[in-house]
């Protein structure tokens, strides 16, 4: 595979990942893809480092934040600011 | 225009992302719970001005952003860098291609992504500069476009790519510390 082409999609990588790519940008990256193992195995390792991201942000509510809003939105349909 | 009534419905399934968003922004559990509530009741006043059929939740992102940058930014607790060194490309993927884990063959980058905890992967977001850590924080934790988050940050598309770019090399060179700190890789 000719290096411009790894050059290429590996300048675009983010872009592909980020769904940011013309349909034509898109197939012909893929289609490099298939064919350079090398390409697939970066595009592959940042596929799951975002995972990884992702996954790791995840936080819970706490039970009382939820109440407080509950609570203070109840207030604001029973007494609405005046204008 | 949006009904109130319909609010809470809503705009309430997505507070478990909008708080996780306010303690990466706020890095602080009680800032982070005051935004997340000033944010809805916010929301729910303005909801007539919500069009029905928009994105709901890039609506309350915008709402989350604008009171964070107006309300909290200015009582900050840490000083905030806002420069971040610019690394290569890839920066984490090259320096693990470079390695020779003992025995754990192929896998190895993905057993190393894996074994990264919450509180590292928290603290390498939260150490990057604010306009970085928002651009990133968007798209790689939340998953919006690059047109949302140019509207929830009010900044041109051109600006949330270099951001984002730049944002994602530095996160990236974070987790290789820790990484290094831990003694996973040498």
């Amino acid at each position: 595979m000719a290096e411009g082409n790894c050059n290429d999609a590996l300048h675009e990588l983010y872009h592909f990942l980020d769904g940011e790519l013309t349909d034509d940008r898109r197939t012909r990256i893929q289609h490099h893809l298939d064919d350079c193992p090398p390409c697939y195995e970066a595009f592959d390792f940042e596929v799951e480092l975002r995972t990884v991201i992702a996954k790791r942000c995840q936080e819970t509510v706490p039970e009382d934040l939820k109440q407080r809003i509950a609570d203070a939105i109840d207030h604001e349909v029973l007494h609405p600011p005046a204008l | 225009m949006a009904d109130q009534a319909t609010f809470v419905e809503q705009a309430m399934p997505f507070m478990s992302s909008l708080y996780a968003a306010a303690l990466r922004m706020t890095r602080n559990a009680a800032d982070a719970e005051d935004l997340v509530q000033e944010t809805y009741l916010k929301a729910y006043r303005g909801f007539g001005g919500f069009e029905e059929g928009t994105n709901l939740k890039a609506w309350l992102y915008r709402i989350l952003t604008n009171t964070y940058i107006n309300t909290y930014r200015a009582k900050k607790r840490r000083p905030e860098e806002s420069d971040l060194d610019d690394v290569e490309d890839l920066y984490l993927y090259r320096r693990l291609g470079g390695l020779e884990i003992a025995g754990l063959g192929r896998s190895a980058e993905d057993d190393l992504l894996e074994s990264y905890t919450d509180d590292e992967v928290k603290s390498a977001l939260e150490s990057l500069p604010e306009q970085f850590r928002m651009a990133v924080l968007l798209a790689d934790v939340e998953g919006f476009s690059y047109k949302e988050i140019a509207e929830i940050l009010d900044i041109p598309i051109g600006t949330v790519m270099s951001r984002l770019h730049r944002g994602r090399k530095g996160l990236q060179k974070k987790l290789w510390e820790f990484a290094v700190e831990r003694g996973l890789v040498a």
